[in-house]
């Protein structure tokens, strides 16, 4: 086990090593990146001066050493609007993000799970092929519509939630819905598969022989075997959950980091996008990481593989 | 049927089959997707979009960028605006239609571009293996730790707006799709016994590659294809929605959306249609797409 870990997090720091690589690159993928930290009507001496105050007058091996030897430390700068601390900026906001993931994504499953299941067991009913339908749906629909249709319906129509912000649990209902509307339809389709699989086996029919009742094989007996492959799914879908997060927190105005990413974003504040693509790849790595140690002391195979 | 004839066709179908004059490939297809409610259902609604997409600026009732400040806000229905004006007063129906092609041509171009590369870089990974597949799939892996709509947005914010630098940034973040399928296609596909008795009889390595490898990967790159257009289609609206990508006037079902949401108090249908517009080609390509993997590749059903 202890060798797996090592393994493990030797990649965890190669990859993260490799991101940090690729967000100082994708910056200067255009060029000039001044251009890019001051408005378009920027006078030439700004641009210069600028240039000089920010280094970007040096070569680019000396930058890149620079920006590594930094960012290693967690200095991405200070925001070029506020003069804040760039990553702590971002940091502030994990909260509120986690907190709409984490609602959406407990929702989803307490959602999907039931219908997975009672889908495998229903298998080829009604109730089987409107989870297909469903499921297709799901993965046509935008969630930034899904999003704006959600509000005009229960904020703008019928006035039972706020059109957005954030702050209270009643801020967080249809945020957390929509984010988790596309996670919902993947999960139960999942659930579904694997619980076809798991129900063939022969301690199943053994349980029914005995005479257990349904819900019991169900929710018990098959149910813990079904776990496993949905918590890699559910930590396959955080990267989708995270990216997703930052649509749905826009529509929403949900105070998170992905608003204050398109914010920085569209005020050409770079330096706190750098840190919150970063973070962002960060906590992904951390995630899978804590996910794949999980799983290797659940499931010994991939220990010695 | 009765019972005689039905043992001897599963018994024998050959002679049945070699009577009758082969049929065209096509025609087969053709006659699976008419039996295919769900498979025919995508297939007509990516007709529609394409011919609205192609045709789109004739059959356009008004031109979508003529502003009538007297006719804005009209709900749909009046005035000869089969789905009504915006706040500037421009016809909905005209700016969905001329939205279509903009949504046509990054769909087909990414996927284009995205598998070209893909598929490129996929068969050097998994054929030569060594360093280059070392440092591809560490891209991948790099690639993954970003999500994918997040990489977009900031690569589109970096090089700026505009269709072509849409397609760019979407290609950019797309191709690591294909490489990871083709790669992984390919490693099964060079373990094969046809692979192994052409090295073994010295065919060259371009010939094995060109002549047998890439062959068998069109169609797991035509499965994939079909179904990654749509993920496109909703990435862009996504990030014109978001206001980078496609930038108004030029009108794109993302940035009406994002235009119209100003208006969700007053404007039903500016944040409606747009939206519809979206989920239906999403939803008749991943139909389409779902028929053409059972079709193509039965292996795959119910995955």
């Amino acid at each position: 086990m202890l060798d797996y870990v090592i393994k493990r997090t030797g990649q965890v720091v190669v990859v993260l090593f490799l991101a940090l690589t690729a967000v100082f690159f994708i910056i200067r993928l255009s060029g000039d990146p001044t251009a890019l930290f001051l408005p378009p009507d920027a006078s030439r001496e700004q641009l210069e001066q600028f240039r000089k105050q920010l280094g970007f007058d040096r070569p680019l091996h000396v930058q890149y050493t620079e920006f590594m030897t930094k960012a290693v430390q967690g200095d991405f700068g200070t925001s070029l609007r506020t003069r804040e601390d760039a990553l702590q900026m971002v940091i502030n906001r994990i909260p509120a993000t986690f907190q709409l993931a984490f609602t959406s994504l407990g929702l989803s499953l307490l959602i999907a799970i039931p219908i997975g299941i009672q889908s495998a067991y229903r298998r080829n009913t009604w109730f089987d092929q409107a989870g297909v339908a469903a499921t297709v749906l799901g993965q046509a629909l935008p969630s930034f519509w899904l999003g704006l249709i959600l509000i005009y319906l229960f904020a703008v129509q019928l006035q039972w939630l706020p059109t957005g912000g954030g702050g209270s649990l009643v801020h967080l209902i249809l945020p957390a819905l929509t984010l988790a509307a596309y996670s919902v339809a993947r999960f139960a389709r999942f659930t579904r598969s694997t619980m076809l699989d798991v129900l063939r086996k022969d301690y199943i029919r053994t349980a029914k022989a005995s005479g257990v009742p349904t819900y019991k094989i169900l929710s018990v007996y098959a149910l813990k075997n079904t776990l496993i492959p949905i918590i890699t799914l559910v930590a396959l879908d955080l990267g989708v959950l995270l990216g997703g997060a930052v649509i749905v927190e826009v529509v929403f105005s949900w105070p998170g980091m992905g608003r204050l990413l398109m914010q920085s974003l569209l005020n050409r504040d770079f330096p706190v996008v750098m840190a919150g693509v970063f973070l962002i790849a960060f906590i992904y790595a951390v995630i899978n990481f804590v996910v794949d140690l999980l799983y290797a002391y659940v499931n010994p195979q991939i220990r010695f593989k | 049927m009765n019972q005689s004839t039905l043992t001897e066709a599963a018994v024998n179908p050959r002679p049945a089959s070699l009577s009758r004059k082969r049929e065209p490939a096509w025609r087969t297809y053709m006659r699976r997707l008419v039996k295919s409610p769900t498979g025919l259902a995508g297939f007509l609604i990516i007709f529609v979009v394409v011919i609205l997409g192609i045709f789109g600026p004739w059959l356009a009732p008004y031109d979508p960028n003529q502003a009538e400040f007297a006719k804005k806000l009209l709900p749909p229905l009046t005035d000869g605006h089969l789905l009504g004006t915006d706040q500037l007063g421009r016809d909905i129906f005209s700016r969905l239609i001329h939205g279509t092609s903009v949504s046509l041509i990054i769909g087909s171009c990414t996927v284009l571009f995205a598998g070209l590369i893909g598929t490129i870089l996929g068969v050097v990974a998994g054929y030569f293996r060594g360093w280059a597949d070392i440092i591809i799939m560490r891209i991948v892996d790099v690639k993954l730790s970003f999500p994918f709509i997040l990489l977009v947005l900031v690569i589109n914010a970096v090089i700026g707006a505009g269709l072509q630098n849409i397609i760019i940034s979407l290609v950019f973040a797309g191709w690591i799709v294909y490489a990871r399928v083709v790669r992984s296609e390919v490693l099964a596909l060079r373990e094969k016994e046809f692979i192994l008795s052409c090295v073994a009889t010295g065919v060259p390595r371009w010939e094995i590659i060109v002549k047998h490898i890439v062959p068998n990967l069109f169609t797991p790159i035509i499965v994939l294809s079909s179904l990654q257009i749509a993920t496109y289609i909703i990435a862009e609206a996504s990030i014109s929605f978001l206001g980078f990508g496609v930038q108004p006037p030029q009108p794109a079902w993302g940035n009406m959306l994002s235009e119209g949401k100003d208006y969700i108090f007053s404007a039903w249908w500016l944040i409606t249609f747009p939206g519809v517009a979206i989920v239906m080609t999403a939803l008749g390509v991943n139909l389409f797409g779902d028929w053409l993997r059972d079709v193509l590749d039965p292996e795959l059903k119910g995955h």
